[in-house]
């Protein structure tokens, strides 16, 4: 009577690759069933009409031409850390120090602009500010790149504790430079003479920074897929042992991605600091260094597909807080509503590489549960 | 690769087709001529959300002004010091407000940024102290001589000290104070330097610790401090920090506390005495006002206990000392009509002299330059040549246990 070699209720399989018209289209239910889910949460917790908070949610990234530039703003910034950090995942170096990366490219680019304003021409403050950044984030990437080449060091915990690290010294600096005395923070850097400040391109404050890391999306692209460090480093993060079996000096590729990976935040550091905020906060980076891990691994260290997942993030960021504004509700009512997102999206990615088939079903596939 | 030129092209069409479509509305622009409150509209930019008892104390004083005026009112909540802030400042002069008003100390320089770009809209902020230097007709800065608050608040202490002394408790050499500041800021000084005047006026053989947080919102870092002051001795507790940590430490070691912005004594009831905050409502209502009328706003604006900008709670007479409610009650209406004044030079010594003259730092600048002469006529004249407090003269009977800046 008992069947002790009962077939499981369900199996989860391993599929083979979806064609792409069917793993976009998960993707997309997944949206729309979390767009679903978030409006009954919207109703029965807080008694709001969800279409309005979704209009409210499109008004606050779409509604004018400032709120396009801003959120274009926020889709570059958080591309730009999105684009530093693949490098390093493609290689599957965990780089979660992208934070801290991006901290001491802020804190480099706000030295030159306070130390050394009015000692050399704009021109050259601004390069130099763009060099020592660059530098400094590549320094602090490259730190646990070579412990971890050399003596095989964690590097997961190195880049966090390397986020404090990078955090502190900010606010040590802030408090040196701090306006007015006692205040403990530094305000708007060189406010009248603008000076170590990036020029506004076509009349805008955000075109600089877009067009900047629209190039080095493309710059990425090139460099993951068409050269030789790249293909390097994707080999190195297939499996360490082909590499060397190939040939490939490990080590070098470890410490020399990381260098760029923070190099690139760096980057985006100086852009923050000399290009739009024009001050030094351990806040600055708002934790996209966390966010650009996320969408790395969403868009499959494609850059181009980044290019969608920022936008993504970015637009629930800022949809966010205009529904918390908006309707009264608590800031947390916002977050709720990013994670049930977040948590359809990054869920559906299951359902694009395994699929559910039940028992019944001996032989054919069941119907697929997205 | 064509393929994903193609997309990225895609991409960027898509930003910039949305740029280009969407649509820029102009604020109303009316120069002369007045407005009724129907062509108003205020933009509020505030920090946090109402879970933080400073930016509470500020919507709640931003909604009774609006609907007093009957005008219409957007609030951002949650908003940076940072680009952020620029960024709400501006949507908000694109939406049409008339006059916008934040309430950080570091949201400062970002509204300036927004005042040169919209010269039309007026622009408020609360705290700051660029105002006076800034030269713009359009950008204004406000506080209220909430020092005053706190030397009626210290009496309040002081009272409290001598009622434990009377009882045994301790002797009068014992009766200690201790404060949680957030930052060595002048704001902070002036505010812990009045509740300390203020109770050495009833109680001379009072002294203070002072210890600091480094930052403004940290509830557990509020509460350590608060214990660790208890610890070495303190006898009652105030603070200068927006969270609950200080208040709420005090409840659970049975210790007296002063508060700030606004009654604890729904989660205090046993230790919570008194508190004093400034009631940004007077000055909303009078910006909002001169707006209406076509009038100039004041550069820097100054509320008062007269302007009833400062304002102190009911007296909690379970914890308070008998005759609290009266004794503050005179000392307020001797500095209403100025026969005392909190900064008296006779009143207090810096290591062990009179303070008779003191250049402080009113004019903001990176390397702190001392450039106003603020001793005058045997008082330190605080909150006179510019609407902030530049207070920042370390006095004998406070004792700093440490400066930690923090992050």
């Amino acid at each position: 009577m008992k069947n002790n070699n009962r077939e499981p209720l369900l199996h989860i399989v391993k599929r083979g690759a979806l064609p792409w018209y069917k793993a976009w289209g998960i993707r997309l239910l997944a949206i729309v069933i979390a767009l679903v889910v978030c409006a009954i949460v919207t109703m029965t917790v807080t008694g709001e009409n969800p279409i309005q908070v979704y209009a409210t949610m499109i008004d606050s990234s779409f509604g004018s031409e400032r709120k396009v530039w801003i959120f274009a703003q926020n889709t570059a910034i958080l591309l730009g850390v999105s684009l530093a950090v693949t490098p390093a995942f493609k290689m599957k170096f965990w780089n979660i120090g992208g934070e801290g990366q991006i901290l001491v490219g802020c804190l480099a680019a706000a030295a030159c602009m306070i130390c050394l304003a009015d000692t050399v021409s704009n021109g050259l403050l601004i390069a130099i500010s763009a060099v020592a950044s660059i530098a400094a984030g590549a320094i602090w990437g490259g730190i646990p790149a070579f412990f971890k080449a050399k003596w095989n060091t964690n590097e997961t915990l190195f880049t966090l504790m390397m986020n404090y690290v990078a955090t502190q010294l900010v606010a040590f600096f802030v408090i040196i430079w701090e306006v007015p005395k006692g205040a403990g923070q530094i305000g708007i850097i060189n406010q009248s003479t603008q000076i170590g400040w990036l020029p506004q391109v076509g009349g805008n404050k955000y075109m600089l920074n877009v067009l900047v890391i629209l190039a080095l999306t493309v710059l990425v692209y090139i460099y993951l897929n068409y050269s030789k460090h790249g293909y390097e480093l994707t080999v190195v993060g297939e499996s360490e042992r082909t590499a060397r079996y190939v040939g490939i000096k490990v080590e070098k590729v470890i410490i020399r991605t990381m260098l760029l990976s923070g190099a690139i935040c760096g980057l985006v550091g100086f852009l923050l600091v000399s290009g739009t905020d024009h001050t030094l906060s351990t806040s600055l980076s708002g934790g996209r260094g966390f966010t650009a891990v996320m969408i790395s691994w969403l868009a499959k260290f494609n850059p181009i597909i980044m290019i969608f997942a920022s936008m993504l993030l970015a637009f629930l960021d800022k949809g966010a807080s205009a529904i918390s504004t908006n309707f009264g509700l608590n800031h947390s009512f916002s977050d709720i509503l990013t994670g049930l997102i977040l948590f359809f999206i990054i869920g559906c990615e299951f359902f694009i590489s395994y699929k559910i088939s039940f028992r019944k079903a001996a032989g054919k596939e069941s119907a697929e549960n997205v | 690769m064509m393929k994903k030129i193609t997309a990225l092209l895609l991409a960027m069409v898509m930003v910039f087709a949305l740029c280009a479509c969407s649509n820029n509305n102009d604020d109303k622009k009316d120069d002369d001529g007045n407005k009724t409150a129907s062509d108003i509209k205020v933009g509020f930019i505030f920090l946090h959300d109402e879970n933080s008892t400073y930016d509470l104390n500020f919507m709640n004083a931003a909604e009774a002004a609006c609907k007093n005026l009957g005008v219409e009112y957007v609030f951002k909540k949650n908003i940076p010091e940072d680009q952020k802030c620029y960024d709400a400042a501006a949507e908000l002069a694109e939406e049409g407000c008339n006059i916008i008003f934040a309430d950080s100390f570091g949201h400062e320089s970002y509204i300036i940024e927004a005042a040169k770009e919209f010269p039309d809209v007026q622009f408020c902020h609360s705290t700051g102290t660029l105002a006076h230097t800034e030269n713009l007709s359009n950008y204004h800065n406000a506080f209220a001589s909430i020092y005053e608050g706190r030397y009626l608040a210290g009496i309040a202490a002081g009272l409290k000290l001598n009622e434990m002394i009377a009882n045994g408790d301790f002797t009068a050499d014992e009766a200690k104070m201790g404060y949680v500041g957030a930052f060595t800021y002048a704001e902070v000084i002036s505010g812990y330097t009045s509740f300390f005047l203020g109770a050495r006026s009833v109680c001379p053989s009072v002294t203070m610790d002072v210890t600091f947080t480094g930052s403004w919102y940290d509830e557990t870092a509020e509460k350590e401090a608060a214990n660790t002051l208890i610890k070495n001795g303190c006898k009652l507790i105030s603070q200068h920090a927006d969270s609950m940590g200080a208040p709420t430490a005090c409840e659970t070691a049975g210790v007296p506390n002063v508060s700030y912005n606004g009654s604890t004594v729904s989660a205090c009831p046993n230790t919570f005495i008194v508190s004093s905050r400034i009631d940004w409502t007077p000055y909303y209502e009078y910006a909002i006002k001169a707006v209406m009328n076509g009038e100039t706003i004041d550069t820097d604006w100054t509320g008062t206990l007269k302007t009833d900008s400062v304002v102190l709670t009911d007296v909690n007479e379970k914890a308070a000392a008998a005759g609290t409610a009266d004794a503050i009650a005179e000392a307020k209406a001797k500095l209403e009509d100025g026969s005392l004044k909190v900064f008296d030079i006779t009143t207090f010594t810096v290591e062990g002299k009179q303070l008779d003259s003191y250049m402080a730092d009113v004019d903001t600048d990176k390397d702190y330059t001392a450039d106003t002469e603020v001793v005058k006529d045997g008082a330190f004249l605080e909150s006179t040549y510019r609407s902030a407090p530049y207070f920042d003269v370390q006095i004998d009977g406070i004792n700093l246990l440490d400066t930690n800046f923090g992050s």
